[in-house]
C-alpha cells in the first residue's frame, strides 16, 4: 500500500506541471490585471502604476514570470496578494478553517440523509415512501444551489429569523468561548443545508439501487438458508457490499471539503475560500487565483487516491501492489 | 405415530407459482413425496421442471411479492412448515435443515471472510463463544476436507477455488448437525474430478451424521451411485417415484425411459446421443387437460390429450404417473375401475 501509494504520488509530478501552465495561462489570459482597478484618474500617477508593474514583475517575458511563479511555488512561497497586501498562504490558512467546518458540516448532512433515505428505499423499493424520496432527490438535484440559497435566506433568515444571513460569526462573542463556537454553529447551519441537502441525490439513489441490487445475490439466499435475521441481511451482509461504491465518492469529497462552495459561500458571505475566490477573480489577484486553482487540482489528484486506497481498505477483492 | 411423524420430510400436494403480467402460474404443480430419516431422496429432472423452486418452497427462500406458495403442505418432523411466518422458519433453517447451492461461486458474501460466514450460522443458533464457534469452524472445515483451516478461516472467498467455496457451504450446511440436507445440484458447476470428491464428501457426512439429503440433480449417474429413493419431477409434477434399484430397473414412465435412454453407455458403439426432442412447456404454455409429457412422449396415444394422469401406485411403493399404467387414470373413469378389479 505504501509503495502503491508513493507511486501514485510521483506519477502526480508531471500531472501538476501540466496543470501549472494551463492555470498560469489561464490567470494571465485574464484582461487587465491587479492593478488596473486601483488606478485612481485624479490622484494616481500613471507613471507609479507603471513602475510597480515593472517591479511586480507583470512586464517581463510571459515565460520568466512563469519560471518566477512556478520556483516560487515548489518552495512554498505563493506570492502576495495584490488586494489584501499579505501572503497568499497566509490568507489561504486563515478562510480554510471556515470552508472546512462548512465542508464538514454539508457533508455530514449529506451522508446522513443519503444513508437513511438510501436504506429505506433499497429496503422498500418500489412503495410510495421510496417513489417520495426519488422524487424530493430529484428535486433537490433540478434546483441550482443559488436559488435554493437565496429561498433558504428568505425564509429562514428574513422571514423566521432562524439564523443569520451572513457571515461565519458573531463579532460580539469572545473568541474561544462556547458561545464563539455556537454562534459559529449557527451561522454555518443554513449554508450546509443548503449544501448538503441538494446533493443528497447521487448518494441516495446510488446506495438505493446497489441495496437493490445486493438483495438479489445468491450470498443473500445463502445467509437466510443460514438461519439469519432479514434485518441482520440488509444492515450486514447487504450494507457492507453497498458501501464500497460510495466510498469512491468519499475521495472526491475531501476536494468539495477543502475547495469549498464558490456560489453558496458568496450568497451566504461566508468567508471562505469559495468566496475568496471570486473576489480574487474579479479583482484579478493572480497569485490567489493561481494558488487557489492549484491547491483545488492537487486535492483532486490526492482526492482520487484516497478513493482508490480506501477501495483497498473496504473491498478485500482489491489488492493495491 | 402417523405417517407425518414417521417421515422426517413430507410433502403434500405443494403448488408454488410466480406471478407474470399478474397471473399466478405454478411452477411447481402438485408434488407430493416423503424423505424418511437418514435416507438420500434424490430429485430429477430436466432444468425448468421445477426442481429447485420445490426445494425453495421447502426453505421458503423464494423471492417474496412475485412468487407464492398457493397450496399444499411441507411437513418436516410432523410440523407445516407452509402455516410458518419468517421467525420461525429462521430457527429452522441451518439448524434442522441446512442447504447447499448450485453456484458456490456467487453464494459466499464477497466482502466477509471465511470464518466469518461459517460462524454466523454458529451465532444463528447458539450461544458460543467467539473462540468457540472459531474452533468450532475450523474443526467443521477440516471435517469437510479443507486443508490448512487456520489459515483459510481468515481468507476471503475470492482466495479460494470453486469446489473449495463448496466445501465452506457444505461444512456451513451441516455445522448444526441438521437432520436434513437439501443440496440443489451442488456439483454442476464444478469441474468433473471435483464432482466426485464432493459427492464422495457427501455420502462419507451423511453415513457420519446420520442425515437425510434430499438431492437435486439432472446427473443419473449420481443417483445410482448415492440415492436410497428418486423422485422424478415434469413440469412441475413427481412423474415417478420409487427405490432407485426398482426405478432404473423397471421404469414406469415413458420421461423417466427416455432420460435414462439418454445416458451414454460405455460399452456400446454409439454414434448418436440419445435425446429427448422438444422442451419443457414454459409456464404460461402448460396444457391444462392431459399428460404434460405427451407432446414429447414416443408413446403417447390418444387419450395422454384427454386424460389428466394421476400419481398412483403401479408396484409397492413404486408410483408413477401415465396412462399406460391403468392405475393412473382419474378414479372415475372406466379404465381405473377395471384396473382396481383386476
Amino acid at each position: 500500500m505504501l509503495k502503491y501509494s508513493l507511486r501514485r504520488i510521483l506519477g502526480m509530478i508531471p500531472m501538476l506541471f501540466l496543470i501549472s501552465i494551463v492555470v498560469f495561462s489561464l490567470a494571465k489570459l485574464m484582461p487587465g490585471d491587479a492593478l488596473g482597478g486601483e488606478i485612481d484618474p485624479l490622484n494616481t500617477d500613471p507613471e507609479y502604476i507603471e513602475e510597480m508593474r515593472e517591479k511586480l514583475g507583470y512586464n517581463d517575458p510571459i515565460v520568466v514570470q512563469y519560471f518566477d511563479w512556478v520556483t516560487g511555488f515548489v518552495q512554498g512561497d505563493f506570492g502576495q496578494s495584490v488586494k489584501y497586501k499579505m501572503d497568499v498562504s497566509d490568507l489561504i490558512l486563515e478562510k480554510l478553517p471556515n470552508t472546512i467546518f462548512l465542508g464538514m458540516m454539508s457533508l455530514l448532512i449529506t451522508y446522513v440523509l443519503a444513508l437513511i433515505m438510501g436504506i429505506y428505499a433499497g429496503r422498500k423499493p418500489y412503495t410510495v415512501g421510496d417513489h417520495l424520496i426519488g422524487g424530493l432527490n430529484y428535486l433537490g438535484l433540478a434546483i441550482p444551489s443559488f436559488v435554493a440559497a437565496i429561498f433558504a435566506i428568505y425564509f429562514f433568515s428574513f422571514q423566521l429569523n432562524w439564523f443569520p444571513s451572513n457571515g461565519s460569526v458573531d463579532i460580539m462573542v469572545q473568541e474561544g468561548t462556547l458561545d464563539y463556537w455556537l454562534s459559529r454553529l449557527h451561522h454555518v447551519i443554513l449554508p450546509a443545508i443548503v449544501l448538503g441537502a441538494l446533493s443528497t441525490a447521487s448518494y441516495t439513489q446510488f446506495l438505493r439501487n446497489d441495496i437493490i441490487d445486493n438483495s438479489r445475490r445468491d450470498f443473500v439466499r445463502t445467509a437466510r438458508a443460514k438461519g439469519t435475521s432479514r434485518s441482520k441481511i440488509y444492515n450486514v451482509h447487504i450494507l457492507r457490499n453497498s458501501i464500497i461504491p460510495l466510498v469512491t465518492f468519499l475521495g472526491f469529497d475531501i476536494v468539495s471539503i477543502i475547495g469549498g462552495a464558490v456560489i453558496t459561500e458568496t450568497i451566504f458571505t461566508y468567508p471562505g475560500i469559495g468566496q475568496l475566490f471570486v473576489n480574487s477573480v474579479s479583482s484579478r489577484d493572480y497569485s490567489v487565483v493561481m494558488a487557489i486553482t492549484m491547491m483545488f487540482s492537487c486535492l483532486v489528484l490526492v482526492g482520487n487516491l484516497i478513493a482508490d486506497i480506501l477501495y483497498g481498505i473496504v473491498d478485500p477483492r482489491i489488492r493495491l501492489d | 405415530m402417523s405417517q407425518q411423524e414417521k417421515d422426517l420430510l413430507q410433502v403434500k400436494n405443494l403448488k408454488t407459482g410466480f406471478y407474470i403480467e399478474g397471473e399466478l402460474h405454478h411452477a411447481v404443480a402438485d408434488v407430493s413425496f416423503e424423505v424418511k430419516p437418514k435416507e438420500v431422496v434424490c430429485i430429477v429432472g430436466e432444468s425448468g421442471c421445477g426442481k429447485s423452486v420445490m426445494s425453495l418452497s421447502i426453505m421458503q427462500l423464494l423471492p417474496e411479492l412475485i412468487s407464492k406458495i398457493s397450496d399444499g403442505q411441507i411437513f418436516f418432523e410432523g410440523e407445516d412448515l407452509v402455516q410458518k411466518n419468517d421467525r420461525e422458519m429462521n430457527k429452522i433453517r441451518g439448524k434442522e435443515i441446512g442447504m447447499i447451492f448450485q453456484e458456490p461461486m456467487t453464494a459466499l458474501n464477497p466482502v466477509f471472510t471465511i470464518g466469518y460466514q461459517l460462524q454466523e450460522v454458529l451465532f444463528n443458533h447458539t450461544t458460543m463463544s467467539k473462540k468457540e464457534a472459531r474452533e468450532r469452524s475450523i474443526e467443521l472445515m477440516k471435517e469437510v476436507g479443507i486443508s490448512r483451516p487456520e489459515k483459510i478461516i481468515d481468507e476471503y472467498p475470492h482466495q479460494l477455488s470453486g469446489g473449495m467455496r463448496q466445501r465452506v457451504m457444505i461444512a456451513m450446511a451441516i455445522a448444526l448437525h441438521p437432520k436434513l440436507l437439501i443440496a440443489d445440484e451442488p456439483t454442476t458447476a464444478l469441474d468433473v474430478t471435483v464432482q466426485a470428491q464432493i459427492l464422495e464428501l457427501l455420502k462419507d457426512i451423511q453415513d457420519k451424521e446420520d442425515m437425510a439429503i434430499m438431492l437435486i440433480t439432472h446427473d443419473l449417474g449420481v443417483v445410482a451411485e448415492v440415492a436410497d429413493k428418486v423422485v422424478v419431477m415434469y413440469a412441475g409434477q413427481v412423474v415417478e417415484d420409487a427405490e432407485v434399484n426398482e426405478l432404473f430397473a423397471n421404469p414406469k414412465h415413458p420421461y423417466t425411459t427416455s432420460l435414462l435412454g439418454s445416458i451414454p453407455k460405455m460399452d456400446q458403439e454409439q454414434d448418436r446421443l440419445n435425446t429427448i426432442g422438444g422442451i419443457v412447456p414454459s409456464l404460461e404454455n402448460m396444457p391444462h387437460v392431459g399428460c404434460r409429457f405427451a407432446d414429447r412422449c414416443p408413446m403417447a396415444f390418444e387419450d395422454c390429450k384427454k386424460v389428466t394422469p394421476q400419481l398412483a401406485s403401479v408396484n409397492g411403493q413404486h408410483q408413477a404417473r401415465c396412462l399406460l399404467n391403468k392405475e393412473c387414470y382419474p378414479a372415475d373413469h372406466p379404465e381405473h375401475k377395471e384396473a382396481i378389479s383386476q
